[in-house]
Protein backbone atom coordinates (compact mmCIF):
# COMPACT_ATOMS: atom_id res chain seq x y z
CA UNK A 1 0.00 0.00 0.00
CA UNK A 2 0.68 3.59 -1.12
CA UNK A 3 0.10 5.88 1.31
CA UNK A 4 0.97 10.03 0.45
CA UNK A 5 0.27 12.27 3.86
CA UNK A 6 0.00 15.58 3.45
CA UNK A 7 2.48 15.92 0.40
CA UNK A 8 3.09 19.85 -0.70
CA UNK A 9 5.59 20.29 -3.54
CA UNK A 10 6.62 23.68 -4.96
CA UNK A 11 7.95 24.82 -7.89
CA UNK A 12 9.60 28.32 -6.97
CA UNK A 13 6.41 30.03 -5.80
CA UNK A 14 3.77 28.28 -7.64
CA UNK A 15 2.63 25.50 -5.64
CA UNK A 16 2.20 21.78 -7.88
CA UNK A 17 0.82 20.01 -4.80
CA UNK A 18 -0.58 21.42 -1.64
CA UNK A 19 -1.40 18.89 1.45
CA UNK A 20 -2.56 16.07 -1.01
CA UNK A 21 -2.98 13.17 1.14
CA UNK A 22 -4.38 9.62 -0.77
CA UNK A 23 -4.23 5.86 -0.05
CA UNK A 24 -4.08 2.93 -2.84
CA UNK A 25 -4.96 -0.32 -1.58
CA UNK A 26 -2.63 -3.35 -2.86
CA UNK A 27 -3.86 -5.54 -5.32
CA UNK A 28 -6.07 -2.37 -6.43
CA UNK A 29 -6.43 0.09 -9.44
CA UNK A 30 -6.46 3.69 -7.73
CA UNK A 31 -7.26 5.85 -10.63
CA UNK A 32 -5.54 10.07 -10.24
CA UNK A 33 -7.62 12.21 -12.54
CA UNK A 34 -7.83 15.87 -12.81
CA UNK A 35 -6.94 18.38 -15.88
CA UNK A 36 -4.41 19.18 -17.42
CA UNK A 37 -1.63 21.20 -14.72
CA UNK A 38 -3.31 19.30 -11.79
CA UNK A 39 -0.34 17.96 -10.38
CA UNK A 40 -0.96 14.47 -11.18
CA UNK A 41 2.46 14.03 -12.85
CA UNK A 42 4.01 15.66 -10.21
CA UNK A 43 2.47 13.07 -7.55
CA UNK A 44 4.00 10.08 -9.41
CA UNK A 45 7.36 12.06 -9.88
CA UNK A 46 7.31 12.67 -6.11
CA UNK A 47 6.32 9.17 -5.25
CA UNK A 48 9.49 7.94 -7.62
CA UNK A 49 11.58 10.62 -5.41
CA UNK A 50 12.30 12.41 -8.64
CA UNK A 51 11.09 15.72 -7.16
CA UNK A 52 11.75 16.53 -3.82
CA UNK A 53 8.74 17.91 -1.82
CA UNK A 54 8.40 21.18 0.50
CA UNK A 55 6.86 18.91 3.06
CA UNK A 56 4.68 15.86 3.98
CA UNK A 57 5.59 12.23 3.43
CA UNK A 58 5.29 8.91 0.87
CA UNK A 59 5.75 5.73 2.10
CA UNK A 60 5.24 2.04 0.98
CA UNK A 61 3.92 -0.59 3.24
CA UNK A 62 4.75 1.56 6.16
CA UNK A 63 8.38 2.13 5.23
CA UNK A 64 8.91 5.87 4.45
CA UNK A 65 10.14 6.41 0.43
CA UNK A 66 10.22 10.58 0.91
CA UNK A 67 14.06 12.22 0.65
CA UNK A 68 15.14 8.51 -0.64
CA UNK A 69 16.99 8.33 -4.10
CA UNK A 70 15.22 7.48 -7.06
CA UNK A 71 16.84 4.52 -7.99
CA UNK A 72 16.54 3.13 -4.40
CA UNK A 73 12.96 3.95 -4.52
CA UNK A 74 12.79 1.82 -7.91
CA UNK A 75 14.79 -1.26 -5.71
CA UNK A 76 12.25 -0.96 -3.38
CA UNK A 77 9.69 -2.18 -5.77
CA UNK A 78 8.22 0.82 -7.26
CA UNK A 79 7.76 0.33 -10.98
CA UNK A 80 7.15 3.79 -12.64
CA UNK A 81 5.97 4.23 -16.13
CA UNK A 82 6.45 7.47 -16.71
CA UNK A 83 4.86 10.42 -19.21
CA UNK A 84 6.00 10.07 -22.79
CA UNK A 85 7.01 6.00 -21.65
CA UNK A 86 10.72 6.61 -22.04
CA UNK A 87 11.38 3.95 -23.73
CA UNK A 88 15.01 3.68 -25.40
CA UNK A 89 14.62 4.15 -28.63
CA UNK A 90 18.01 3.44 -29.24
CA UNK A 91 17.87 -0.26 -27.71
CA UNK A 92 16.43 -2.90 -29.06
CA UNK A 93 12.86 -4.33 -27.32
CA UNK A 94 14.73 -6.66 -25.47
CA UNK A 95 17.73 -4.38 -24.22
CA UNK A 96 14.96 -2.28 -23.21
CA UNK A 97 13.34 -5.25 -21.22
CA UNK A 98 16.80 -6.39 -19.78
CA UNK A 99 17.67 -2.67 -18.58
CA UNK A 100 14.16 -3.19 -16.66
CA UNK A 101 15.43 -6.55 -15.30
CA UNK A 102 18.42 -5.16 -13.59
CA UNK A 103 17.68 -5.41 -10.11
CA UNK A 104 14.89 -7.77 -10.66
CA UNK A 105 15.56 -10.98 -8.24
CA UNK A 106 14.63 -13.61 -10.98
CA UNK A 107 16.69 -14.79 -13.35
CA UNK A 108 16.45 -13.08 -16.70
CA UNK A 109 15.65 -15.62 -19.35
CA UNK A 110 12.30 -16.09 -17.33
CA UNK A 111 11.48 -12.75 -16.62
CA UNK A 112 11.46 -12.31 -20.45
CA UNK A 113 9.68 -15.73 -21.06
CA UNK A 114 7.06 -13.89 -18.49
CA UNK A 115 6.86 -10.88 -20.53
CA UNK A 116 6.59 -11.92 -24.20
CA UNK A 117 3.54 -14.56 -22.73
CA UNK A 118 1.58 -11.11 -21.76
CA UNK A 119 2.84 -8.93 -24.28
CA UNK A 120 3.10 -11.52 -27.25
CA UNK A 121 3.83 -8.51 -29.68
CA UNK A 122 7.24 -7.71 -27.81
CA UNK A 123 8.38 -11.60 -28.34
CA UNK A 124 7.80 -11.25 -32.10
CA UNK A 125 10.10 -7.97 -32.40
CA UNK A 126 12.66 -8.49 -30.02
CA UNK A 127 15.28 -7.70 -32.19
CA UNK A 128 13.60 -4.80 -33.40
CA UNK A 129 15.11 -1.07 -32.16
CA UNK A 130 12.52 0.39 -30.10
CA UNK A 131 11.93 3.27 -32.63
CA UNK A 132 10.56 1.17 -34.95
CA UNK A 133 7.33 0.50 -32.42
CA UNK A 134 4.18 1.67 -32.87
CA UNK A 135 2.69 4.10 -30.14
CA UNK A 136 0.93 1.41 -28.65
CA UNK A 137 3.88 -0.87 -28.60
CA UNK A 138 5.87 1.07 -27.00
CA UNK A 139 3.43 1.61 -24.03
CA UNK A 140 3.26 -1.82 -23.62
CA UNK A 141 7.22 -2.08 -23.88
CA UNK A 142 7.30 0.58 -21.54
CA UNK A 143 5.00 -1.80 -19.00
CA UNK A 144 6.90 -5.01 -19.72
CA UNK A 145 10.15 -3.07 -19.19
CA UNK A 146 8.51 -1.98 -15.35
CA UNK A 147 6.71 -4.96 -14.70
CA UNK A 148 9.76 -7.63 -15.29
CA UNK A 149 11.50 -5.96 -12.46
CA UNK A 150 8.27 -7.57 -10.36
CA UNK A 151 7.40 -4.26 -8.78
CA UNK A 152 5.29 -4.62 -5.99
CA UNK A 153 3.88 -0.82 -6.59
CA UNK A 154 3.20 0.58 -10.44
CA UNK A 155 2.84 3.95 -11.27
CA UNK A 156 1.42 4.38 -14.49
CA UNK A 157 1.47 7.87 -16.04
CA UNK A 158 -1.12 8.49 -18.84
CA UNK A 159 -0.80 5.26 -20.53
CA UNK A 160 -3.70 6.07 -22.78
CA UNK A 161 -2.05 9.09 -23.85
CA UNK A 162 -1.68 9.22 -28.15
CA UNK A 163 -3.14 5.97 -28.41
CA UNK A 164 -6.26 4.60 -30.55
CA UNK A 165 -9.59 4.33 -28.05
CA UNK A 166 -9.59 0.36 -29.09
CA UNK A 167 -5.38 -0.05 -27.83
CA UNK A 168 -6.69 2.27 -25.05
CA UNK A 169 -9.33 -0.55 -24.10
CA UNK A 170 -6.73 -3.28 -24.97
CA UNK A 171 -4.27 -1.28 -22.71
CA UNK A 172 -6.55 -1.01 -19.38
CA UNK A 173 -7.55 -4.90 -19.81
CA UNK A 174 -4.33 -5.60 -19.39
CA UNK A 175 -3.52 -3.18 -17.08
CA UNK A 176 -6.88 -4.76 -14.94
CA UNK A 177 -5.65 -8.28 -14.95
CA UNK A 178 -2.43 -7.74 -13.86
CA UNK A 179 -3.62 -6.00 -10.92
CA UNK A 180 -5.71 -8.55 -9.98
CA UNK A 181 -3.37 -11.71 -10.66
CA UNK A 182 0.00 -10.36 -9.38
CA UNK A 183 -1.75 -8.41 -6.77
CA UNK A 184 -0.50 -5.18 -7.85
CA UNK A 185 -0.55 -1.63 -6.43
CA UNK A 186 -1.49 0.15 -9.54
CA UNK A 187 -1.74 4.20 -9.68
CA UNK A 188 -2.95 5.23 -12.62
CA UNK A 189 -2.92 8.62 -13.42
CA UNK A 190 -5.53 10.11 -16.56
CA UNK A 191 -6.84 12.81 -18.26
CA UNK A 192 -8.84 10.24 -19.90
CA UNK A 193 -11.52 9.69 -17.00
CA UNK A 194 -13.58 7.71 -18.56
CA UNK A 195 -11.32 4.55 -19.57
CA UNK A 196 -9.61 5.11 -15.99
CA UNK A 197 -12.59 4.96 -14.02
CA UNK A 198 -13.23 1.69 -16.02
CA UNK A 199 -11.43 -0.34 -14.77
CA UNK A 200 -10.23 1.38 -11.16
CA UNK A 201 -11.37 0.56 -8.16
CA UNK A 202 -10.99 4.27 -6.63
CA UNK A 203 -10.35 7.29 -7.99
CA UNK A 204 -8.68 10.30 -6.52
CA UNK A 205 -9.72 14.17 -8.31
CA UNK A 206 -7.52 16.72 -8.26
CA UNK A 207 -7.31 20.17 -9.10
CA UNK A 208 -4.74 22.95 -8.99
CA UNK A 209 -2.67 20.85 -6.56
CA UNK A 210 -5.25 20.21 -4.51
CA UNK A 211 -7.97 17.22 -3.57
CA UNK A 212 -11.20 17.86 -5.17
CA UNK A 213 -12.48 14.18 -4.42
CA UNK A 214 -11.12 10.90 -3.13
CA UNK A 215 -14.43 8.19 -3.56
CA UNK A 216 -14.99 4.86 -4.95
CA UNK A 217 -14.96 4.94 -8.89
CA UNK A 218 -18.39 3.93 -9.47
CA UNK A 219 -19.24 7.29 -6.98
CA UNK A 220 -16.71 9.79 -8.57
CA UNK A 221 -18.41 8.41 -12.19
CA UNK A 222 -21.59 9.06 -11.28
CA UNK A 223 -20.95 12.47 -9.40
CA UNK A 224 -22.50 14.97 -12.00
CA UNK A 225 -20.52 18.18 -10.37
CA UNK A 226 -17.11 16.15 -10.30
CA UNK A 227 -17.71 14.88 -14.67
CA UNK A 228 -18.45 18.45 -15.66
CA UNK A 229 -16.41 20.58 -13.65
CA UNK A 230 -12.88 18.71 -13.41
CA UNK A 231 -12.85 15.55 -15.39
CA UNK A 232 -14.83 17.42 -18.25
CA UNK A 233 -16.97 14.33 -19.25
CA UNK A 234 -20.11 16.02 -20.85
CA UNK A 235 -23.03 13.74 -21.94
CA UNK B 1 57.31 -10.41 -51.97
CA UNK B 2 60.17 -9.83 -49.82
CA UNK B 3 60.41 -5.96 -51.86
CA UNK B 4 56.85 -5.65 -52.21
CA UNK B 5 56.95 -5.72 -47.83
CA UNK B 6 59.91 -3.31 -47.83
CA UNK B 7 58.63 -0.42 -50.57
CA UNK B 8 57.75 2.44 -49.77
CA UNK B 9 53.57 2.23 -50.07
CA UNK B 10 53.61 -0.91 -47.33
CA UNK B 11 56.33 0.61 -45.08
CA UNK B 12 53.68 3.49 -44.76
CA UNK B 13 51.17 1.60 -44.43
CA UNK B 14 52.37 -0.18 -41.47
CA UNK B 15 53.77 3.00 -39.49
CA UNK B 16 50.46 4.82 -40.04
CA UNK B 17 48.83 1.66 -38.83
CA UNK B 18 50.77 2.23 -35.45
CA UNK B 19 50.37 5.97 -35.35
CA UNK B 20 46.97 5.47 -36.23
CA UNK B 21 46.15 2.60 -33.07
CA UNK B 22 47.22 5.56 -31.09
CA UNK B 23 44.89 8.08 -32.80
CA UNK B 24 42.33 5.73 -32.65
CA UNK B 25 42.70 4.65 -28.62
CA UNK B 26 42.60 8.77 -27.86
CA UNK B 27 39.53 9.04 -29.98
CA UNK B 28 38.19 6.01 -27.94
CA UNK B 29 38.77 7.68 -24.50
CA UNK B 30 37.13 11.02 -25.47
CA UNK B 31 34.32 9.23 -27.27
CA UNK B 32 33.66 7.29 -23.72
CA UNK B 33 33.79 10.73 -21.98
CA UNK B 34 31.40 12.43 -24.23
CA UNK B 35 28.88 9.57 -24.09
CA UNK B 36 28.53 9.20 -20.72
CA UNK B 37 28.42 13.15 -19.63
CA UNK B 38 28.25 15.03 -23.03
CA UNK B 39 31.70 16.77 -21.84
CA UNK B 40 34.31 17.56 -24.46
CA UNK B 41 37.45 16.43 -22.34
CA UNK B 42 40.55 18.75 -23.55
CA UNK B 43 42.57 17.27 -20.15
CA UNK B 44 42.06 13.80 -21.71
CA UNK B 45 45.72 13.57 -22.25
CA UNK B 46 47.09 15.60 -19.43
CA UNK B 47 45.22 13.13 -16.86
CA UNK B 48 46.57 10.15 -17.74
CA UNK B 49 50.08 11.69 -18.57
CA UNK B 50 49.47 12.20 -14.87
CA UNK B 51 48.72 8.84 -14.32
CA UNK B 52 52.22 7.71 -15.69
CA UNK B 53 54.05 9.97 -13.99
CA UNK B 54 52.95 8.56 -10.69
CA UNK B 55 52.86 4.56 -12.13
CA UNK B 56 56.02 4.91 -14.05
CA UNK B 57 58.34 6.86 -11.87
CA UNK B 58 58.49 3.97 -9.49
CA UNK B 59 60.64 2.49 -12.24
CA UNK B 60 63.14 4.77 -10.26
CA UNK B 61 62.88 2.71 -7.59
CA UNK B 62 63.71 -0.85 -9.22
CA UNK B 63 59.79 -1.77 -9.04
CA UNK B 64 59.34 -4.25 -12.29
CA UNK B 65 58.23 -2.84 -15.49
CA UNK B 66 54.92 -4.46 -15.48
CA UNK B 67 54.06 -3.75 -12.12
CA UNK B 68 54.37 -0.07 -12.63
CA UNK B 69 52.77 -0.37 -15.43
CA UNK B 70 49.69 -1.81 -13.03
CA UNK B 71 49.68 0.67 -10.98
CA UNK B 72 49.41 3.96 -13.65
CA UNK B 73 46.22 1.78 -14.50
CA UNK B 74 45.35 2.10 -11.07
CA UNK B 75 46.57 5.71 -10.48
CA UNK B 76 44.51 6.55 -13.78
CA UNK B 77 41.16 4.71 -12.83
CA UNK B 78 41.38 6.53 -9.18
CA UNK B 79 42.12 10.51 -11.10
CA UNK B 80 39.33 9.30 -13.49
CA UNK B 81 36.96 8.97 -10.28
CA UNK B 82 38.06 12.23 -8.50
CA UNK B 83 37.92 14.35 -11.53
CA UNK B 84 34.49 13.04 -12.42
CA UNK B 85 33.08 13.42 -8.61
CA UNK B 86 34.85 16.86 -7.58
CA UNK B 87 35.41 18.85 -10.60
CA UNK B 88 32.74 17.24 -13.50
CA UNK B 89 29.63 16.84 -11.61
CA UNK B 90 28.99 20.41 -10.24
CA UNK B 91 29.03 21.35 -14.27
CA UNK B 92 26.20 18.47 -15.36
CA UNK B 93 23.39 21.07 -16.66
CA UNK B 94 25.32 24.12 -17.18
CA UNK B 95 26.36 26.12 -20.26
CA UNK B 96 28.20 23.47 -22.62
CA UNK B 97 31.67 25.86 -22.17
CA UNK B 98 30.94 25.58 -18.24
CA UNK B 99 33.23 22.15 -19.19
CA UNK B 100 35.32 22.90 -21.54
CA UNK B 101 36.75 25.62 -19.78
CA UNK B 102 37.25 23.79 -16.55
CA UNK B 103 38.69 20.84 -18.73
CA UNK B 104 41.31 23.47 -20.39
CA UNK B 105 42.40 25.20 -17.02
CA UNK B 106 43.02 21.20 -15.04
CA UNK B 107 45.11 20.47 -17.97
CA UNK B 108 46.80 23.09 -17.83
CA UNK B 109 47.29 22.93 -13.70
CA UNK B 110 48.11 19.22 -14.16
CA UNK B 111 50.43 19.97 -16.92
CA UNK B 112 51.72 22.67 -14.41
CA UNK B 113 52.22 20.43 -11.72
CA UNK B 114 54.11 17.82 -12.89
CA UNK B 115 56.65 19.61 -14.52
CA UNK B 116 56.76 21.33 -10.74
CA UNK B 117 57.21 17.73 -9.77
CA UNK B 118 59.07 15.62 -12.28
CA UNK B 119 60.49 18.34 -14.26
CA UNK B 120 60.11 18.70 -17.73
CA UNK B 121 62.98 16.97 -18.81
CA UNK B 122 62.12 13.67 -21.43
CA UNK B 123 62.69 10.67 -18.96
CA UNK B 124 62.68 7.58 -21.05
CA UNK B 125 61.00 4.84 -20.55
CA UNK B 126 62.36 1.21 -21.52
CA UNK B 127 59.85 -0.37 -23.97
CA UNK B 128 59.08 -3.79 -23.46
CA UNK B 129 59.88 -4.91 -27.05
CA UNK B 130 62.25 -3.94 -29.47
CA UNK B 131 61.59 -1.22 -31.21
CA UNK B 132 63.82 -1.65 -34.33
CA UNK B 133 62.25 -2.87 -37.15
CA UNK B 134 62.38 -6.40 -38.65
CA UNK B 135 64.56 -6.72 -41.50
CA UNK B 136 63.70 -8.87 -45.06
CA UNK B 137 66.61 -9.68 -46.79
CA UNK B 138 68.83 -6.82 -45.24
CA UNK B 139 66.03 -4.14 -45.94
CA UNK B 140 63.75 -2.54 -42.56
CA UNK B 141 59.79 -3.77 -42.90
CA UNK B 142 58.46 -0.85 -41.19
CA UNK B 143 57.20 -2.90 -38.76
CA UNK B 144 58.97 -3.60 -35.07
CA UNK B 145 58.11 -5.82 -32.26
CA UNK B 146 57.71 -2.62 -30.37
CA UNK B 147 54.86 -1.35 -33.04
CA UNK B 148 53.34 -4.82 -33.79
CA UNK B 149 52.76 -4.40 -29.47
CA UNK B 150 51.10 -1.11 -30.09
CA UNK B 151 49.12 -2.28 -32.59
CA UNK B 152 47.84 -5.55 -31.14
CA UNK B 153 47.09 -3.50 -27.40
CA UNK B 154 45.11 -0.75 -29.37
CA UNK B 155 42.70 -3.65 -31.17
CA UNK B 156 42.52 -5.43 -27.36
CA UNK B 157 41.49 -2.44 -25.63
CA UNK B 158 38.98 -1.24 -28.43
CA UNK B 159 37.16 -4.99 -28.68
CA UNK B 160 37.04 -5.33 -24.82
CA UNK B 161 35.48 -1.74 -24.77
CA UNK B 162 33.81 -2.79 -27.69
CA UNK B 163 32.63 -6.40 -25.65
CA UNK B 164 31.72 -4.51 -22.36
CA UNK B 165 28.93 -2.13 -23.92
CA UNK B 166 27.45 -4.48 -26.20
CA UNK B 167 27.45 -7.56 -23.93
CA UNK B 168 27.31 -7.13 -20.64
CA UNK B 169 24.92 -6.27 -17.91
CA UNK B 170 26.88 -3.27 -16.83
CA UNK B 171 27.92 -1.71 -20.67
CA UNK B 172 23.84 -2.46 -20.77
CA UNK B 173 23.92 -0.02 -17.89
CA UNK B 174 26.35 2.65 -19.01
CA UNK B 175 24.86 3.42 -22.35
CA UNK B 176 21.49 3.48 -20.85
CA UNK B 177 22.69 6.31 -18.03
CA UNK B 178 24.12 7.70 -21.12
CA UNK B 179 21.30 7.85 -22.92
CA UNK B 180 18.24 8.65 -20.64
CA UNK B 181 19.53 9.17 -17.20
CA UNK B 182 15.97 9.55 -15.85
CA UNK B 183 14.56 6.54 -17.27
CA UNK B 184 17.45 4.54 -16.00
CA UNK B 185 17.05 5.89 -12.48
CA UNK B 186 13.51 4.94 -12.34
CA UNK B 187 14.66 1.28 -13.07
CA UNK B 188 17.22 1.10 -10.77
CA UNK B 189 19.98 2.36 -12.26
CA UNK B 190 22.55 3.25 -10.18
CA UNK B 191 23.56 6.94 -12.74
CA UNK B 192 25.88 8.13 -10.67
CA UNK B 193 28.02 5.52 -10.07
CA UNK B 194 28.07 4.43 -14.47
CA UNK B 195 29.51 8.33 -14.78
CA UNK B 196 32.09 8.08 -12.72
CA UNK B 197 32.80 4.39 -13.96
CA UNK B 198 32.73 6.29 -18.09
CA UNK B 199 35.34 8.76 -16.71
CA UNK B 200 37.16 5.73 -15.15
CA UNK B 201 37.05 3.53 -18.20
CA UNK B 202 38.14 7.08 -20.38
CA UNK B 203 41.02 7.41 -18.09
CA UNK B 204 42.51 4.42 -18.27
CA UNK B 205 42.00 3.84 -21.64
CA UNK B 206 43.95 7.30 -21.76
CA UNK B 207 46.60 5.35 -19.31
CA UNK B 208 47.38 2.95 -21.85
CA UNK B 209 47.69 5.32 -24.76
CA UNK B 210 50.32 7.55 -22.59
CA UNK B 211 52.33 4.63 -21.85
CA UNK B 212 52.98 3.64 -25.29
CA UNK B 213 53.55 6.93 -26.63
CA UNK B 214 56.45 7.53 -23.98
CA UNK B 215 57.89 4.35 -24.48
CA UNK B 216 58.53 5.96 -27.92
CA UNK B 217 62.97 6.51 -27.36
CA UNK B 218 62.54 9.84 -29.30
CA UNK B 219 59.69 11.18 -27.16
CA UNK B 220 60.31 9.91 -23.36
CA UNK B 221 57.89 10.75 -20.88
CA UNK B 222 57.49 14.59 -20.18
CA UNK B 223 54.12 16.41 -19.23
CA UNK B 224 53.54 17.92 -22.69
CA UNK B 225 53.19 13.76 -23.76
CA UNK B 226 49.84 13.68 -25.42
CA UNK B 227 49.73 17.65 -26.34
CA UNK B 228 50.20 16.70 -30.13
CA UNK B 229 48.68 13.34 -29.68
CA UNK B 230 45.57 14.51 -28.53
CA UNK B 231 45.09 17.25 -31.63
CA UNK B 232 44.78 13.86 -33.40
CA UNK B 233 42.94 12.15 -31.64
CA UNK B 234 40.40 14.76 -31.41
CA UNK B 235 40.04 15.12 -34.88
CA UNK B 236 39.89 11.44 -35.65
CA UNK B 237 36.84 11.02 -33.24
CA UNK B 238 35.53 14.31 -34.66
CA UNK B 239 35.29 12.66 -38.05
CA UNK B 240 34.04 9.42 -36.79
CA UNK B 241 31.82 10.91 -34.42
CA UNK B 242 31.84 11.61 -30.94
CA UNK B 243 28.72 8.99 -30.60
CA UNK B 244 30.97 5.90 -32.33
CA UNK B 245 33.11 4.16 -30.26
CA UNK B 246 34.02 1.78 -33.56
CA UNK B 247 33.97 5.30 -35.93
CA UNK B 248 36.52 6.68 -33.60
CA UNK B 249 38.76 4.26 -33.92
CA UNK B 250 38.21 3.12 -37.46
CA UNK B 251 39.01 7.00 -38.01
CA UNK B 252 41.84 7.38 -35.72
CA UNK B 253 43.76 4.40 -37.82
CA UNK B 254 42.53 5.34 -41.10
CA UNK B 255 43.84 9.37 -40.11
CA UNK B 256 47.11 7.40 -38.93
CA UNK B 257 47.45 6.10 -42.60
CA UNK B 258 46.59 9.14 -44.59
CA UNK B 259 48.86 11.14 -42.52
CA UNK B 260 51.82 8.56 -42.79
CA UNK B 261 51.60 9.48 -46.51
CA UNK B 262 51.05 12.80 -46.48
CA UNK B 263 54.54 13.23 -44.39
CA UNK B 264 56.13 11.02 -46.48
CA UNK B 265 55.58 11.82 -50.02
CA UNK B 266 54.57 15.33 -49.24
CA UNK B 267 56.24 17.10 -46.06
CA UNK B 268 55.93 16.74 -42.78
CA UNK B 269 54.92 20.00 -42.20
CA UNK B 270 52.05 19.83 -44.02
CA UNK B 271 50.69 16.95 -42.07
CA UNK B 272 49.10 19.14 -39.02
CA UNK B 273 47.29 21.34 -42.07
CA UNK B 274 46.02 18.19 -43.81
CA UNK B 275 44.99 17.03 -40.73
CA UNK B 276 42.85 20.29 -39.97
CA UNK B 277 41.84 20.17 -43.46
CA UNK B 278 40.30 16.45 -43.06
CA UNK B 279 38.55 18.05 -39.80
CA UNK B 280 37.05 21.22 -41.38
CA UNK B 281 35.93 19.30 -44.55
CA UNK B 282 34.54 16.25 -42.55
CA UNK B 283 32.63 18.85 -40.27
CA UNK B 284 31.16 20.49 -43.71
CA UNK B 285 29.97 17.41 -44.76
CA UNK B 286 28.82 15.09 -41.54
CA UNK B 287 28.28 17.37 -38.88
CA UNK B 288 27.85 14.47 -36.60
CA UNK B 289 30.70 12.03 -37.56
CA UNK B 290 30.78 9.96 -40.35
CA UNK B 291 29.95 6.39 -38.73
CA UNK B 292 26.71 7.98 -36.88
CA UNK B 293 23.46 7.01 -37.72
CA UNK B 294 21.03 9.69 -36.21
CA UNK B 295 21.59 13.17 -37.33
CA UNK B 296 19.37 14.70 -34.92
CA UNK B 297 18.05 14.36 -31.30
CA UNK B 298 14.30 14.57 -30.83
CA UNK B 299 13.84 17.26 -28.30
Amino acid sequence: MIAVERLTVAFGAIYALREVSLRAETGRITAVLGANGAGKTTLLRTISGLVAPQSGTVSLDGRVLTHRRTEDIARLGVGHVPEGRGVIAEFTVEENLRLGAIVARVPLEEGLAQQYETFPVLGQRRKQHAAKLSGGERQMLAMARALIARPSVLLLDEPSLGLAPLVTAQLMATVAELCSTKDLTVILVEQNASSALRIAHHAVVLNVGSVVADAPAEVVAADERLRQYYLGMVE
Amino acid sequence: MDGFLTSRVVTDILGGLTNGAIYGLVALSLVLVWRATRVLNFAQGAMPMFATYLGMGLLSYHWPYWVCVGVSLVAALAIGAVTERVLVRPLYGKPEINPIVVMVGYLIILEAFAAAIWSTTPRSLPAPFSPIDWKLAGRPVGLSPFSLFEIVTALVVMGAIVTLFRFTRLGLQLRASALAPEVSRLLGVRVGRMLTLGWMLSTAVGAVTAILVASNFFTGLTPQLMDGIFAFGFIAAAVGGLDSPVGAVASGIALGVVLQFVGDYLNSNAIILVALGILIVSLMVRPNGLLTRSTARRV
